[in-house]
């Protein structure tokens, strides 16, 4: 079993911040403490081509204050040594992932502990940019499947994709609107049927209403722009604000099947 | 017929890769679109009908095939090889943006697509496209940056008179990258209705093939045309390059001509030894955005950096991914000209030939006015005049120091 797949033994919480967006550990040991199941680091990038204003502008901030990969790299190694069972996946767009080279990157990825990535911009298509040399690590490339992903090009979203699969639930970009629960259950059962993978549901949830609606159909919530509005809101008192909010949506999610 | 064992005019390979550029980096909601829109392509190329569509509105709404131009008193005043232009500023919207504009329009409603968006950056394309959609009665929605909006204020009122929707877009720099973003935001949200118009020979495969097929018109007619009239082909090809498609227009149909040298020539802003130009290929490393793989203005950790050019349809911080290849295929040479360079070159056109030339192709004007001297007098130099400059009238003036 891996961090990744244990985390999904039962529904998980998954939940997005911006690296280098307000102080990233205190933030991440929030998280954690409030009960998420797996996190999901985002990368910041100066175009982030399938994000909504809020984690635009997470972006924008990381970037104003300077942050590098290497910061990056280095948060996510300091997590793992505090939190050894806890899945960290790095979430962001190719370019600075690709900038020095795959091999770099899952060499960094490696050494950081981190247990999956999700690209944005690399499709099944482009796989040899990034896939091969993650594999080669043991490092799950974690793929998106959409509302236009039909059942004929399915098979090869999940060639080669390993971790969990991410569906998300709207076409549109993050933070926007939510799915109608009735398609997200259609979706699922299509996924989970072509898959062994975990199937995590994201974009659009924000209560944990939503959240405990899905936990019901699928092995995983997503929750980003929601957490990302409050580190914005609450500056340094953002832990507190993420760990009451993350505890919410974990009982949400962990209590989803009970009753 | 024998097959050119060396062919440079068979990219992209049918993953949509020129070489190790190009490609589908796009996100999985648009994958599906995007092969569709290839699919699309195809059935397109193979029908006569379409063909005969795209030809009648160049012909008749477009003003096609715009004239090739011997440019004789600049030729004297250089002192040189002789000096051709192709005049595609005489096209309809001023510019060899409407021919890419006609194609993908007629695309779009093939796929069955009733909205129409676009990026711009100067306006240029955004005019195009809403000249289309007036023409054709499609919904128009223009994503422009708002440091543009302010920038080009009388572009921004012809689009509105056209009927399009235009939305100054504040996120991040507020430029050209900023707004292509909006528009990859906009269509991954309304796929199902609508058609993205990209205005250069970049993003996801096939745009760069489809932009550069519909462009290629300029080449095909100035390579029939200069035989025509001077019974050989010409000794270099000389075109400026934001994205690239204007240049690709003009070169592609003469790729497999061996004895036809060309140059590409990028925006060198205040100069290549510091930040503030738009060369990507010359100031730049390859990367990925929006949709391919291609050289990019970026920083170390492959953080997109703003280009800088006086002319604002040059300054994209990256480049269609089939000049990428070229340039490392040593096909196409790439120079740059600095705005001072160029902003002569503009001048040097209205006194000398009367013909008042865009910010853009003045780049390659200024790169015309290099090589020219080095040139003996029975050389043919052929350079895209791709664009008038109507639009860049106030630009100059604030440069020259004149108050309008
Ligand atoms: C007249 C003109 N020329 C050139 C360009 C640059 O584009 P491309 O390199 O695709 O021809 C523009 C872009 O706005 C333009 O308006």
């Amino acid at each position: 079993m891996t961090r990744i797949s244990s985390a999904f033994s039962t529904p998980a919480l998954v939940c997005f911040i911006t690296a280098g967006d307000g102080d990233t550990a205190a933030n991440l040991d929030a998280l954690v403490e409030g009960g998420a199941d797996v996190i999901e680091l985002g990368m910041p990038f100066t175009d982030p081509m399938a994000d909504g204003p809020a984690i635009q502008e997470a972006n924008l901030r990381s970037l104003a204050k300077g942050t590098t990969t290497a910061d990056i790299f280095a948060m996510a190694a300091a997590f793992r040594a505090r939190h050894p069972n806890t899945p960290l996946v790095l979430m962001g767009y190719a370019n600075p992932m690709v900038r020095r080279g795959p091999q770099w990157f899952a060499d960094q990825c490696e050494a950081a502990g981190v247990d999956g990535v999700i690209c944005v911009d690399i499709p099944p298509e482009e796989d040899a940019a990034l896939g091969p040399a993650l594999r080669a690590k043991g490092i799950s490339p974690i793929r998106l499947a959409t509302p236009t992903t039909d059942a004929k090009r399915l098979p090869k979203v999940l060639e080669g994709s390993g971790g969990f699969l991410y569906y998300v639930s709207v076409a549109g970009i993050t933070g926007k609107q939510q799915a109608a629960q009735t398609s997200i259950e259609d979706a699922v059962a299509k996924l989970k049927a072509a898959t062994d993978l975990p199937v995590a549901v994201g974009f659009g949830v924000r209560t944990p209403e939503q959240a405990a609606a899905i936990a019901k159909v699928a092995d995983g919530v997503v929750v980003g722009s929601a957490l990302v509005e409050l580190v914005a809101q609450h500056g340094a008192a953002a832990p507190a604000a993420l760990r009451k909010f993350t505890s919410a949506l974990a009982q949400a999610v962990h209590n989803a099947r009970q009753g | 017929m024998t097959q050119m064992k060396n062919s440079f005019r068979t990219m992209p390979d049918e993953n949509g890769h020129f070489g190790d550029y190009g490609g589908r980096y796009v996100a999985e909601t648009l994958m599906p679109l995007v092969l569709d829109l290839e699919r699309e392509y195809r059935a397109a190329q193979a029908d006569p009908a379409f063909k005969a569509q795209f030809d009648d509105l160049l012909e008749h709404y477009v003003g096609r095939p715009s004239p090739l131009y011997f440019a004789e008193r600049l030729t004297e005043a250089l002192g040189g090889a002789q000096v051709w232009f192709k005049r595609d500023e005489l096209n309809h919207t001023g510019a060899h943006k409407i021919n890419n504009c006609i194609g993908q329009i007629l695309l779009a409603m093939r796929m069955g697509k009733t909205r129409i968006i676009a990026e711009t950056g100067a306006g240029q394309h955004g005019v195009a496209t809403a000249t289309v959609c007036a023409r054709f009665g499609l919904p128009c929605v223009i994503y422009m940056g708002a440091t543009d909006v302010a920038r080009q204020a009388p572009n921004v009122f012809r689009m509105k008179l056209l009927g399009a929707e235009v939305v100054p877009v504040t996120s991040g720099a507020a430029t050209l990258k900023d707004a292509m973003n909006e528009g990859l935001r906009d269509w991954v949200a309304n796929v199902h209705d609508t058609f993205y118009i990209i205005g250069t020979a970049a993003g996801p495969h096939p745009y760069p093939e489809l932009v550069r097929d519909f462009q290629s018109v300029i080449g095909k007619e100035a390579r029939a045309q200069m035989l025509s009239r001077t019974g050989r082909l010409p000794d270099v090809l000389v075109a400026a390059i934001g994205g690239g498609s204007n240049a690709l227009g003009l070169f592609h149909p003469f790729l497999d001509d061996p004895d036809v040298k060309m140059l590409g020539v990028e925006a060198a802003g205040y100069g290549l030894d510091g930040d503030q130009h738009a060369a990507s290929l010359l100031g730049g490393f390859p990367g990925v955005l929006h949709g391919n793989k291609t050289y990019l203005l970026q920083d170390e950790d492959g953080q997109i950096t703003e280009g800088h050019s006086i002319s604002a349809g040059l300054d994209y911080p990256g480049i269609g991914p089939e000049h990428a290849w070229l340039k490392d295929m040593g096909r196409v040479e790439y120079t740059a000209v600095t705005d001072d360079e160029a902003l002569d070159a503009f001048q040097l056109l209205c006194r000398t030939e009367g013909i008042i030339p865009a910010l853009e192709p003045s780049h390659a004007i200024a790169a015309v006015a290099k090589i020219a001297k080095t040139m003996p007098d029975d050389a043919i130099i052929l350079a895209n005049l791709c664009g008038r400059g109507d639009k860049d009238i106030f630009t100059v003036a604030e440069k020259l120091g004149v108050e309008m």
